[in-house]
């Protein structure tokens, strides 16, 4: 696999020319703690909590430190972990502490550096708690911007900026009046938000948070039915209830990624308005039919008209929330009774 | 040739004491005398002794006139007419012997500086490019460009071992060198990608000269004194650095709260373009480069190199952790970028002028030349000061400073702004260099020097300075903005005496966990200031928490006043100033302070007749039966 080979805590690791350490050694399954560290993203290096020491060299961030061949890397000694300890007190302190009521309970990275330091009470009550007590951002009909959660790891932001360009949020004011922000402070539905939920998916707490808390009982791995790009989710389902959709990261079209509408716009699924069964206009109204009836009444009128005005007569307008095979089909169809009148609504 | 110089000084501490009028004033009266063909009057810089603001200095003599109002302007012009001195009313009082000393040579805050970037401070005329020639200014550009190669400037630079006087003390020889290879490989590198040309048929600069004058630490201003009393030397410096490095564009990155900085420096740049020193072709040689102002808006983060150029860039200041690569390496729009200090730059042109050997002669061995600091708090004689690298600590705050005023004693100078530390008296004898202060705890930083007695507390001084770089984090390490927090958390329990035995370990504990875990020097060196308060002045730290005393009677939560008995005249002067009644008695009835109601807010004290001396502050509480005890 990797073309270099080093040591993490004298162990071997094979890792690739350009990984960082920290990388290398998540891939392989060991865990360094790290907040501000997102696989997608460039390395931000805020945290502190990614501290390594480089034997002979003394102590970096492995978030940002290159692999290289043979070196020895120790992921704790006492320095190490005093720093980082710390450094995760602080956070905490800094953080609600009621994990029961948060949409994140137990998919929170926060929690993960708490159960690897290990909390010790009487440390952490030594500190002052010092959570914020700043207004929820509730104005996107999909997420919530909680920044009393934030840990300022800079994740959202550079998501918004690398991942999808849009730039509607950065770190505003400083000390500890330092924020996320969209301009001007703004809810962020006045922002340039596209709405994404990319930010959503990589927030290591809850401060961005979908609404609407409950958790799937399985996954449904499937194409989005939006549009031609055809990316790759997978559908957290209960039941026949439609709970979450995120993206496959394995797929190759999309990476992970989703827009607005494949992460969000899911309801439609359970909507009682959605049609279940085909239609036909009886007397001026729509009646329900079996999808035989429906079927035979189209052959019916298609062949009614061709028998009249010749094939040229039938078009067929197709969908891009099909796929392509289903499309292919479609327009093998047309051609077949005569028509090269064949069309998509993605052409609108 | 006129026979006389009236300087006026118009730095930022004297203008805003009314310089501007005393200049126009000055000017009238002496036109009035006749004496307009023989008396020149001149609009200067910082002269340094801003304390005894506004100033105005006679030359050839080199009288020193202080404290000079608009009504002193006819006296003044009088003594000139009569070629007298000036009335002894404006001449310095020695504030030890109260000598009074009418020649600034001869005034010890003078006497032992060294002044070498603050030379023409105060003498030229910071709005004349031709009072900068008159001195020598761009001689050393011109031999630069006439005279030496890029290589011969940089081995020059190397071998003076002048190293950044911004406060890191990076030796800056090397920082050119490195800056020159990488803008050299920048070029070849763009040369063969093709990329050198912009849309509009622009060459993009392959590297930048960048001044940094965000000076940012609570009570310096060098950098401003600099700039506003001889911008040209920093612009020559900038300029003799584009040649060494292979820039043709520089930036000044300058504090928006600095605009009479900015006026000057705007009026040096478009000065120097008219004479041919910036712009195309400069003196005739195949050498482009010019210089553009940005304006911070006072993030005092973004005096850090790469926040700095973030900022540049537009982009929010929050400086980049390691490992990256060197400024000089990738740095404003990933080019080669050098930046260096106003001090810095405005140094070069004495070590191109007077060579190499004269600049290393001068300092210590590994810190050579000169150091400016602000020197504040509670010495006689405060303002601006250039000393040689290599002098105590004791000499600056006794000799130059002119001791401590008010029969008070000694107890600490904070050195290096509130990144750095507070010595001690034992410490006093530290020479002041880069290396000297780090081993001690404290820092050159910016050149801050604050003096303080021993009515200062120390826990209140730390306090101080650490709620100011927790306001200033730029949020990105919890360590450094959260952890601060908590420290100033602390010390704010302790000086309200709700301190706790625990504290004191724990604020050790946070300080350096601090220093070692955040990624830019304002993290790295914020804890300082408590760190060495605690270091060296545990006790008080200890008397606040355990005895819940202020032994500087500082902390109100920590004082009382007391009315001493066999000295109250029941004259009911402090009875009627309290302005909460907490004192009670009448006339000829001793008077006496219910500790309950009051506030320590000292009226009582301030009132008392000198002469009775009845009131006094005490370290502690009272308490009401102890009291009447």
């Amino acid at each position: 696999m990797g073309e270099i080979t080093f040591f993490i805590d004298g162990l071997k690791i094979e890792a690739n020319e350009g990984d960082t350490i920290l990388r290398a050694a998540l891939e392989q399954g060991i865990y360094i703690p790290h907040l501000c560290y997102h696989p997608d993203l460039k390395p931000f290096g805020g945290c502190r909590l990614c501290t390594i020491e480089i034997e002979g060299r003394g102590l970096t961030i492995s978030c940002k430190t290159p692999v290289e061949e043979g070196v020895r890397v120790i992921t704790e000694n006492p320095q190490i972990n005093k720093a980082r300890r710390i450094a995760a007190e602080l956070i905490i302190a800094n953080h609600y502490s009621e994990c029961l009521q948060c949409a994140r309970n137990t998919d929170c990275r926060l929690q993960d550096i708490a159960t690897y330091i290990g909390i010790e009470e009487g440390r952490l009550q030594r500190l002052k708690r010092t959570v914020r007590d700043l207004p929820i951002d509730d104005s996107n009909p999909f997420f919530y911007r909680d920044p009393n959660k934030c840990v300022l790891c800079g994740i959202c932001v550079r998501t918004c900026e690398e991942i999808n360009g849009v730039g509607a949020i950065d770190f505003a004011f400083r000390g500890f009046a330092t924020k996320i922000s969209t301009l001007k402070d703004k809810p962020i539905t006045e922002s340039t938000c596209e709405s994404c939920g990319e930010c959503v998916d990589r927030c290591p707490t809850a401060a961005l948070a979908r609404k609407g808390s409950e958790r799937p009982a399985r996954e449904v791995k499937t194409i989005c039915p939006y549009c031609g790009a055809g990316c790759g989710i997978y559908l957290g389902v209960r039941g026949d209830r439609v709970l979450s959709a995120r993206g496959d990261r394995q797929n190759p079209v999309n990476n992970g990624q989703l827009c607005v509408k494949g992460r969000f716009g899911y309801d439609f699924v359970n909507h009682p308005d959605r049609l279940t069964t085909p239609l036909i206009k009886r007397n001026g109204t729509f009646v329900e039919a079996s999808w035989d009836e429906a079927l035979d009444l189209v052959v019916a009128k298609f062949k009614e008209a061709r028998e009249e005005y010749g094939p040229e007569a039938l078009g067929g307008l197709s969908s891009a929330r099909v796929t392509n095979e289903d499309n292919y089909l479609f327009q093998k169809l047309l051609r077949s009774l005569g028509t090269n009148s064949i069309d998509h609504c993605a052409r609108l | 040739m006129p026979d006389k110089t009236v300087l006026v000084c118009q730095g930022t501490g004297c203008v805003s004491a009314g310089a501007e009028q005393i200049h126009i004033s000055l000017e009238r009266e002496i036109a009035e005398l006749g004496l307009g063909g023989d008396v020149q009057v001149k609009r200067t810089g910082c002269h340094g002794f801003c304390q005894q603001g506004p100033l105005a200095v006679v030359e050839p003599e080199g009288i020193f006139c202080t404290r000079v109002k608009v009504e002193d302007t006819p006296d003044i012009a009088q003594s000139l007419l009569s070629q007298k001195k000036p009335p002894e009313r404006l001449f310095y009082r020695d504030p030890l012997t109260g000598k009074v000393i009418p020649h600034y040579r001869d005034i010890t805050f003078y006497s032992r500086q060294q002044r070498t970037v603050l030379k023409n401070c105060g003498y030229i005329d910071p709005e004349e490019i031709d009072d900068y020639l008159a001195v020598g200014g761009y001689e050393a550009l011109r031999k630069t460009l006439l005279e030496m190669s890029p290589e011969q400037v940089i081995d020059t630079v190397k071998r003076s071992g002048l190293r950044g006087l911004g406060g890191g003390g990076f030796p800056t020889g090397r920082k050119w060198e490195s800056c020159r290879r990488a803008s050299q490989e920048s070029r070849v590198e763009s040369r063969e990608s093709g990329r050198k040309t912009l849309g509009s048929g622009l060459q993009t600069p392959d590297s930048y000269v960048v001044c940094n004058a965000d000076e940012g630490d609570p009570g310096a201003f060098q950098d401003r004194s600099v700039l506003e009393g001889d911008p040209h030397s920093v612009l020559e410096g900038m300029i003799i650095a584009g040649y060494a490095v292979g820039a043709r564009v520089g930036y000044i990155y300058v504090r928006a709260e600095y605009p009479l900085a900015v006026k000057r420096l705007e009026i040096a740049i478009a000065q120097a373009r008219e004479k041919g020193f910036l712009g195309k072709n400069i003196l005739g040689n195949d050498f482009d480069f010019d210089i553009e102002i940005f304006q911070g808006a006072g993030a005092f983060v973004c005096g850090e190199s790469t926040a700095l150029v973030l900022s540049l860039e537009g982009k929010r200041g929050m400086p980049k952790p390691l490992p990256r690569p060197r400024t000089t390496q990738v740095g404003l729009w990933d080019k080669p970028t050098l930046l260096n200090n106003v001090k810095t730059f405005a140094s070069i042109r004495w070590i191109i002028t007077r060579g190499a050997d004269w600049f290393a002669g001068r300092g210590t061995k590994k810190s050579k030349g000169t150091a400016i600091f602000s020197l504040t708090g509670k010495t006689a004689n405060c303002g601006l000061i250039e000393v040689p690298m290599g002098i105590s600590l004791r000499e600056i705050v006794f000799d130059i400073g002119g001791g401590i005023p008010g029969g008070k004693a000694f107890k600490a100078v904070q050195t290096g702004g509130p990144s750095g530390g507070c010595l001690p008296a034992e410490l006093l004898d530290t020479p002041v260099d880069f290396d000297s202060l780090t081993d001690a705890g404290a820092m050159m930083g910016s050149g801050g020097m604050v003096v303080v007695d021993e009515d200062t507390c120390m826990v209140d001084l730390a306090r101080y300075f650490l709620d100011f770089t927790q306001k200033e984090s730029c949020g990105q390490c919890s360590l450094c903005v959260l952890g601060t927090l908590q420290m100033l958390n602390i010390l704010n329990s302790i000086t309200c005496g709700r301190g706790r035995p625990e504290d004191i370990d724990l604020l050790i504990e946070l300080g350096e966990a601090i220093k070692m875990g955040s990624i830019c020097g304002l993290g790295q060196t914020a804890p300082n200031p408590v760190l060495t308060t605690v270091r060296y002045f545990r006790e008080e730290y200890e008397a606040h928490i355990y005895e819940r005393k202020c032994p500087a009677r500082v902390c109100k939560d920590l004082i009382s006043y007391r009315i001493l008995p066999d000295k109250c005249k029941a004259c009911m002067i402090c009875l009627r100033g309290c302005p909460v009644e907490a004192i009670t008695g009448g006339k000829k009835q001793i008077h006496m302070i219910d500790q309950d109601k009051c506030t320590r807010c000292g009226v009582c004290l301030d009132v008392c007749p000198e002469r009775f001396s009845a009131v006094e502050c005490i370290p502690g509480r009272l308490d009401n039966t102890l009291h009447s005890a």
